[in-house]
């Protein structure tokens, strides 16, 4: 379960968060939509541990401890993932490289065995088949030249790989036509369990057609403004953002 | 660049205070008596008990040296060595004798142990099934034991200290040492050739591939103690050597010097493949004490179709200063240069290579991989000549270099002369940094600080390290990760 209390975030002394309360229970999947700068990605970066943010108030609670303390990895280790919306290059790094090294450096923190090269071959090769991941990519470069689909799919294979409770998905749809919002989608779907929960951070109702959330809450100014069930969605899909958006209303 | 920032002070703290190979061996030694004059290249003939041939050739070269000055023009700044302060001989009383792997000091046996070194005849390295590694082992200035001797000799290699081969094979020292790095070549060269105390030979027969790696480990231990080891390798006509060099010295707040003179030949269809794995102390984090690394290293393609391919990983000493170069004589001949050069603290490096065409048809390739960190400076400096007879030869140089935080220097210097119409040069460099986005992506897969430079640096230096031997490969893969550490792997 997550629980963020009170967050207030600055960068170089701007506010961008301001008081944010949310409880996602294990099992749900809650949607934060909202206008382009209500502070959404900042949301999933802090979360994540992205340390160019100051948190000023407030704490993040991952199954009952704070995780303010914890460095990106060890949050990781604890099990939160963040599905990137610009997923980064690292030219050099054999994709199949850099999810073994993950995996492992996962499970050491996790004090799991860490799995030997044949069933880490098997493992990811499986999952990457139920992607649409070629093998072919996997020979490549973390992410360099893959096209804007490849790229989100690749998030979701490591979501898938390195098992964790509690998934943030930043703007997974945006870049991606119709198939591979399918194929992305079915994905995220295929990994949703009574244990595991997610946050599905997004700027437009369609991908909530695919990834159909338990809760949906409206992002406005740093705040949560409004809480619904799914329809919530398809109401802003008519409406707008104009409502929560002093700079459009 | 805040967390690289952090990586960079973690780097500064935790590596530089942890040079694994710092310690020292308490071993009893003999000496030269301190600082250079004829007598003590007499003295260090006399102790090796040479021919006259060979004090003359070092009695001339000291003249010449003498008329020499330090050179100036690379981007290096240290205080010049005090010639008459060193100890230009240092041996372990232990080995004044016969040489066999049962009559080694243990405590010398110990000692390579530590380093990761187990010097006996077997598999040397776990995981690499089968794999048998000959190896010279050079303490300060004597070489103290030579492995699988035998079996080479079956083959009709010759692998020996080059001590040994001076008094054992003169015809071939004679007829070429010198002949690729004459003994008025350069300053740290000449005082090489008049004082050298020790280093490899090896001798590789015609259209023999040789069975096995040829390894020499380095090891400076004693205080004040100068290291001129000399390198001599021939590889007859349809030969194949590959040959592994490394080395480490204990912490020592002085500096220490490391003037080596390293020779390849290879006659017609001959190929000679050179790595260098030198991890020599650098010094502590405000640039006190480690070893000054001034090496001069040259392959003479001196066959047609010959090649020859310098592989070299530089971690290690607090001034690097070496071009492992390329003569391409030879018709057809071919030159290569893969380099990975990783500074840090107040480390200095300035190094590259010289492809000199002189052939016809031939060609090199040059790949440096330049990694700068703290507050280093990391300077790739490079010749790609043509000759007027050396018609279509043909160079490709790709220079990289990656910063790690905003203190380091990289610098990029390439010198290019063409005096054959049909040369054909290309030249390509970058210059990138490790951004805190990678950073913080790879961290937000699980990878801690030094796991993710670690895994950044040798993606970006992959093109060299796949061009290692397999036994140096994982080495060089940790070694990276331990450089830039508290880290890099």
């Amino acid at each position: 379960m997550l629980e963020i209390k009170n967050l207030h975030v600055e960068v170089e002394g701007q506010p961008i968060l301001n008081g944010i309360d949310l409880v996602i229970p294990d099992g749900e999947v809650h949607a934060i939509m909202g206008p382009n700068g209500s502070g959404k990605s900042t949301l999933s970066y802090v979360i994540a541990g992205k340390d160019e943010y100051d948190i000023t108030k407030g704490d993040i609670l991952y199954n009952g401890e704070s995780i303010l303390e914890m460095d990106p990895a060890e949050r990781v280790a604890a099990g939160l993932f963040l599905a990137f919306q610009y997923p980064i290059e690292i030219p050099g790094v054999a994709t199949m490289t850099f999810l073994r090294t993950a995996i492992n450096a996962v499970r050491k923190e996790r004090d799991q065995e860490e799995l030997s090269i044949p069933d880490m071959m098997k493992l990811i090769q499986a999952k990457a088949k139920d992607l649409g991941v070629k093998p072919e990519m996997l020979k490549r470069g973390l992410n360099v030249g893959f096209s804007g689909g490849e790229k989100k799919r690749m998030e979701i294979l490591q979501m898938a790989l390195l098992d964790p409770g509690m998934c943030i998905l930043d703007e997974t749809d945006s870049g991606l036509d119709i198939d591979a919002l399918r194929i992305v989608s079915e994905g995220v779907n295929a990994l949703r369990s009574e244990t595991r929960s997610m946050l599905v951070i997004t700027h437009y109702q369609r991908l909530l057609n695919y990834i159909v959330p338990d809760k949906v809450h409206v992002m406005s100014d740093g705040k949560i403004a409004r809480t619904g069930g799914k329809e919530l969605a398809l109401e802003l899909e008519e409406a707008g953002y104009a409502e929560y958006d002093d700079e459009l209303a | 660049m805040v967390a690289v920032k952090e990586t960079i002070d973690h780097v500064k703290e935790l590596e530089l205070e942890k040079y694994k190979y710092g310690f020292t061996t308490d071993i009893e030694t003999v000496k030269a008596p301190k600082g250079l004059s004829e007598d003590i290249v007499k003295f260090i003939s006399d102790k090796k008990d040479e021919p006259e041939w060979m004090l003359e050739w070092r009695l001339d070269a000291y003249q010449r040296w003498l008329t020499m000055k330090e050179p100036e023009w690379a981007k290096v700044e240290y205080e010049k060595p005090n010639f008459q302060d060193l100890y230009y001989y240092a041996a372990p009383k232990s080995t004044e004798g016969p040489k066999s792997l049962d009559e080694v000091d243990p405590e010398l046996l110990a000692t390579y142990e530590k380093l990761g070194i187990p010097l006996k005849e077997q598999a040397v390295l776990a995981g690499v099934e089968g794999a048998k590694i000959a190896m010279d082992v050079v303490f300060d200035s004597v070489s103290v034991v030579t492995t699988f001797k035998d079996e080479l000799a079956k083959a009709g290699v010759i692998f020996c200290s080059i001590s040994e081969a001076i008094k054992e094979h003169p015809e071939l020292v004679k007829k070429y040492l010198g002949s690729v790095v004459p003994k008025s070549d350069n300053f740290y060269a000449t005082l090489n050739s008049a004082v050298f105390s020790d280093g490899s030979f090896v001798y590789i027969p015609p259209g023999v591939r040789c069975p096995m790696e040829l390894s020499t480990y380095f090891r400076i231990n004693e205080e004040n103690t100068g290291q001129f080891e000399r390198t001599l390798i021939i590889a007859d006509k349809g030969s194949y050597v590959s040959y592994l060099e490394g080395c480490t010295a204990p912490m020592r707040d002085e500096n220490q010097l490391h003037a080596a003179v390293v020779e390849l030949i290879a006659l017609d269809d001959a190929e000679i493949k050179y790595s260098t794995v030198q991890n020599w102390y650098p010094g502590d984090k405000d640039g006190k004490g480690g070893v000054y690394n001034f090496v001069t290293k040259r392959g003479d393609c001196r066959g047609n179709n010959s090649k020859i391919s310098w592989t070299q990983v530089e971690t290690g000493s607090a001034i690097t200063w070496k071009y492992p170069s390329c003569i391409l004589r030879g018709d057809n001949s071919q030159g290569e240069f893969y380099s990975i050069a990783i500074s840090n603290g107040m480390q200095q490096v300035d190094s590259g290579t010289k492809m000199i065409h002189l052939g016809k048809n031939t060609s090199s390739r040059i790949i440096s991989k330049g990694i700068s960190a703290g507050k280093s400076s990391n300077t790739y400096r490079g010749l790609v000549s043509a000759h007027k007879k050396a018609s279509n030869a043909r160079n490709f140089t790709q220079c990289d270099s990656l910063l790690i935080g905003d203190q380091c220097s990289a610098h990029t210097v390439p010198y290019i002369e063409a005096k054959n119409s049909s040369a054909t040069f290309e030249h390509e460099a970058t210059t990138s940094k490790i951004s805190d986005d990678q950073m913080f992506y790879a961290q937000a897969r699980g990878l801690n600080e030094e796991e993710a430079v670690a895994l950044i640096v040798n993606g970006f230096a992959r093109e060299v390290i796949q061009k290692l031997p397999m036994e140096f490969m994982a080495e060089t893969q940790r070694l990276i990760g331990i450089s830039l550490e508290g880290s890099v792997g």
